[in-house]
């Protein structure tokens, strides 16, 4: 069983210019829990993201982590970030290494893409196709904790759906956080809803 | 008038120029002037059995081969050290500044004061790829895209897989540009150093023979086979190049190059 992780976030805040984006933000997220940050756009969202991500400083406060001192991150970004000449699966081991058999990532590229796309390289995909090979990406990754930033935008129900069993399945037991604005995701993934 | 494909439309315009070479030469009528291409052609084909000439065309093609492929690994080193830190590029900025402002031919007389005549054209080719090289790798290395970088970032991906998967595919189109640039400089200008120093048995001294003995036709002849001898290395350089670059690269051949 791994070490169970928690992040606790005490008075961040973040401006660019004149706008605060965060402002005194306190929150405390554990590992086996999925969290779904509610807020309209530009409030925030992704700015805690890439803070968490470590890509971005705040202004003020701390973030520190418990259980796992440098817990290892996995994301879905706000753009998909994919390899444009290689294929899903190339994207895929590109950040899973030897974790996984060549034959079970091919199975789980073909849990959400067609089998026809296997041989594609990622740019000849359609915006839907790419952004479910950006979701297998983070949930493949090894990692302690899965950040989303609008992780089904471009994606239809169905394809939604089965998208969501597979990041519950494979996520369990990790902390998961997804930026979302649309009000079911968090019911669909069985998130708690953070409101910033 | 019908459409012509690709290879024929090349075909027709090299056909046109071949005949308004013979044509212009038929109305000079002088061998020292200039020489037609059925000339050319008999000159290089006498030379074709001659051992001196293959010897020549090794010498010279071996020495500014040598003196590119030192400049493409030294260019790609220096290129990637001053990426990876700045200051190493500020302190190699004044010398390869130097390198592209100074006439090729007072680099040949100082080459022959240090090097003597035979390796003119390794020193020569060196100096002019060289900067090209650099420039070029560290401009690539330079656009490589940052949202990529900070993914590999995120996920902690080793920056030898990062070397990999992402700078290569950005490195690729600045090199590809900057070979072709620099195959056809490195052989022009190693040429011009031959001639200028010549040394024996090279490609040079046989232009400078052409030259002593007013001998037009054996000028064209090497003048061909000098075009020859580079565009068969440029064609394998590139090869070489798309195959290290790999599948990737039909993506950044997609994007429009430098």
């Amino acid at each position: 069983m791994p070490d169970s992780l928690r992040i606790e976030i005490c008075g961040l805040e973040k401006s660019y210019g004149e706008e605060h984006v965060l402002k005194d933000l306190n929150l405390t997220l554990s590992s086996g829990n999925f969290y779904c940050l509610m807020a309209p756009s530009g409030t925030g969202k992704t700015t805690l993201l890439r803070i968490l991500m470590g890509l971005e400083t705040p202004d003020r406060g701390t973030i520190a982590s418990f259980g796992i001192s440098s817990p290892r991150i996995a994301a879905v970004f706000q753009e998909d970030r994919l390899l444009e000449g290689y294929t899903a699966l190339q994207n895929l081991k590109f950040v899973t290494g030897k974790r996984y058999s060549q034959k079970e990532l091919t199975n789980f590229i073909l849990t959400l893409l067609p089998e026809d796309s296997l041989e594609k390289p990622v740019y000849e995909f359609s915006g839907g196709m790419r952004r479910r090979v950006a979701i297998l990406r983070s949930i493949l990754a090894p990692s302690d904790m899965v950040l989303m930033d609008e992780p089904f935008t471009g994606l239809d129900h169905e394809t939604k759906l089965s998208a969501i069993g597979m990041i519950r399945s494979q996520c369990s037991g990790k902390l998961l956080i997804a930026a979302t604005h649309a009000g079911e995701d968090a019911g669909l993934l069985g998130a708690q809803v953070v409101h910033l | 008038m019908p459409r012509l494909s690709g290879w024929q439309k090349k075909a027709v315009i090299t056909l046109f120029w071949i005949l308004l070479w013979q044509g212009c030469s038929m109305a000079i009528r002088s061998r020292i002037l200039l020489v037609g291409p059925l000339e050319t052609l008999q000159a290089l084909y006498a030379r074709l059995f001659q051992p001196s000439f293959w010897s020549a065309v090794w010498f010279s093609f071996g020495r500014i081969c040598l003196g590119f492929l030192l400049a493409f690994f030294s260019g790609l080193l220096t290129g990637a050290l001053s990426y990876w830190k700045p200051l190493i590029g500020d302190f190699l900025a004044p010398p390869i500044q130097f390198m592209k402002s100074i006439p090729v031919a007072s680099f040949v007389i100082l080459a022959l004061f240090w090097t003597g005549a035979e390796n003119l054209s390794v020193f020569i080719s060196f100096i002019v790829v060289y900067p090209m090289i650099h420039i070029n790798t560290l401009a690539g290395l330079l656009s490589a895209d940052e949202k990529l970088l900070e993914m590999a970032q995120v996920f902690h991906v080793p920056v030898w897989k990062q070397a990999v998967w992402i700078y290569r595919i950005s490195l690729y189109p600045y090199l590809k540009s900057a070979c072709r640039t620099a195959l056809g400089m490195g052989f022009k200008s190693g040429i011009a150093a031959e001639v200028i120093g010549v040394p024996g048995g090279s490609i040079g001294e046989g232009l400078y023979m052409s030259k002593i003995y007013l001998n037009t036709a054996d000028l064209f002849a090497w003048t061909l086979t000098i075009i020859a001898v580079s565009a068969v290395f440029e064609k394998g350089m590139l090869l070489l190049l798309r195959l290290i670059a790999g599948k990737g690269a039909a993506y950044s051949a997609r994007q429009p190059e430098n």
